[in-house]
């Protein structure tokens, strides 16, 4: 199974959402995105717009400054 | 087999646009969400930069009424494309740099745009007729009708009654009669219409949704202007002034001061961009220089940041001046008094 990183660091909300958006709109289902971000308003908006959306989050954790969503492009 | 007929709602996250596209899903209309992203919309930015404030919960407030509504939402960037908007409203601005008719007219033409893109039928938003003095008076809706290119497909669910019937009522694919007839800035009917529909929580109403109504970010983007000599901005200059304190001791240069921990740590990311400064000796902000400085300039920069730093009653406080290119030297100065900085030099 393919991942596709999208590098949000800097950008704040609703940027992280756009880039993902954007790169989830040329991809296969299955395929996963791993969002690295550091606004922490990414770990509630990118979730949310994945649901709303039909895609599957699988993961979202934190270290440091540095905040990472993986999700599962829906079909 | 009846046509599943498509609206594609204006979905700012206040209440408005929340209970335009609930009424549009009670007639079964297959509804989905746009928001545009202009760049100056209130996001809650400050919250995201500042320290004190990361630990508040912050929802988007467009995705938030998505999901209650049970719809896809699609944000759109138009970041550079509005640029032209704010630069040459056809309109002109409101009370500040807020181009509020051309920026719906604007909206509903990219919304139009999405709908032919998709198949989609009609466009819907919230406005309610002289809920807003500049782009929801009963003479400004038409315009943003007509100018839009949408005419007879943008439907205003609140306040249809008071509008001639658009194409989605005249052919049936919506019921006039369900639709409602509010107006004026009483926000009772909307209020009542939120309970009929089980709406509990939602942003509080509109108004605050763009920085550009702001008068003292409008002066700080004015300023901008007119320190570059042109009305050209770019994605980080706009959120720049969202965060710090903006002084501008000469026209050919500004300052800005973080005031706290999360605002440095912001700017800390633009240090390849501006000449930055930092106290060494002293806990202190950090400080970008927008524009070129000279070294009696220099050090009438490194007084300022000093004054803001926790050696602003030391004689002597240290700086660390880094350039763009990442070279750094260290400056002593005296840090400067609260009366040695002209109150015109604030932003």
């Amino acid at each position: 199974m393919s991942k596709i990183t999208v590098d949000a660091r800097r950008l704040l909300c609703p940027m992280p959402v756009i880039r993902v958006q954007n790169q989830v709109k040329e991809l296969e289902p299955g395929t996963l995105v791993e969002a690295i971000c550091t606004d922490p308003g990414a770990l509630s908006d990118i979730p949310a717009w994945a649901r709303i959306n039909g895609h599957k989050i699988l993961e979202t954790r934190s270290s440091d400054d540095e905040h990472i969503i993986l999700l599962e492009v829906g079909a | 087999m009846t046509k599943q007929y498509k609206a594609a709602a204006l979905i700012s996250g206040g209440l408005d646009s929340m209970l335009a596209a609930k009424a549009i899903q009670e007639q079964g209309v297959l509804v989905e969400g746009l928001n545009f992203f202009t760049g100056f919309c209130v996001e809650g930015h400050t919250h995201a930069i500042r320290k004190k404030d990361r630990a508040k919960p912050k929802r988007n407030n467009a995705l938030w009424v998505a999901e209650q509504l049970g719809m896809k939402l699609h944000f759109v960037d138009v970041v550079d494309e509005y640029k032209e908007v704010l630069f040459n409203p056809k309109h002109g601005y409101g009370a500040n740099l807020n181009p509020c008719l051309d920026c719906k007219i604007f909206m509903v033409h990219k919304a139009l745009d999405w709908v032919r893109e998709n198949d989609f039928d009609f466009i819907i938003t919230g406005e309610v007729i002289g809920q807003r003095p500049m782009s929801q008076r009963k003479d400004t809706m038409p315009v943003v009708a007509r100018e839009s290119g949408a005419d007879d497909l943008l439907l205003r669910p609140l306040c249809a009654k008071n509008l001639p019937p658009t194409k989605p009522e005249r052919e049936g694919w919506v019921d006039r009669e369900a639709l409602y007839d509010f107006s004026g800035r009483n926000r009772k009917p909307q209020m009542a219409l939120a309970r009929q529909f089980g709406f509990e929580d939602y942003a509080q109403p509109a108004g605050g949704c763009c920085f550009l109504t702001d008068a003292q970010y409008s002066v700080k983007l004015a300023d901008l202007w007119k320190g570059r000599g042109n009305k050209e901005y770019e994605l980080d200059d706009i959120m720049l002034l969202k965060v710090g304190r903006h002084l501008r001791p000469s026209p050919g240069y500004k300052v800005i001061i973080s005031r706290e921990e999360g605002e440095g740590n912001f700017l800390q990311g633009y240090r390849g961009h501006y000449l930055s400064l930092k106290t060494t000796s002293h806990p202190g902000p950090l400080a970008l220089v927008d524009g070129e400085v000279n070294e009696q300039e220099l050090e009438l920069v490194a007084r300022l940041v000093a004054r803001y730093s926790q050696g602003r009653s030391a004689e002597q406080v240290t700086l660390e001046v880094r350039e763009k290119g990442g070279e750094t030297r260290t400056i002593k100065v005296a840090p400067m008094q609260p009366h040695e900085i002209p109150e015109e030099w604030y932003l």
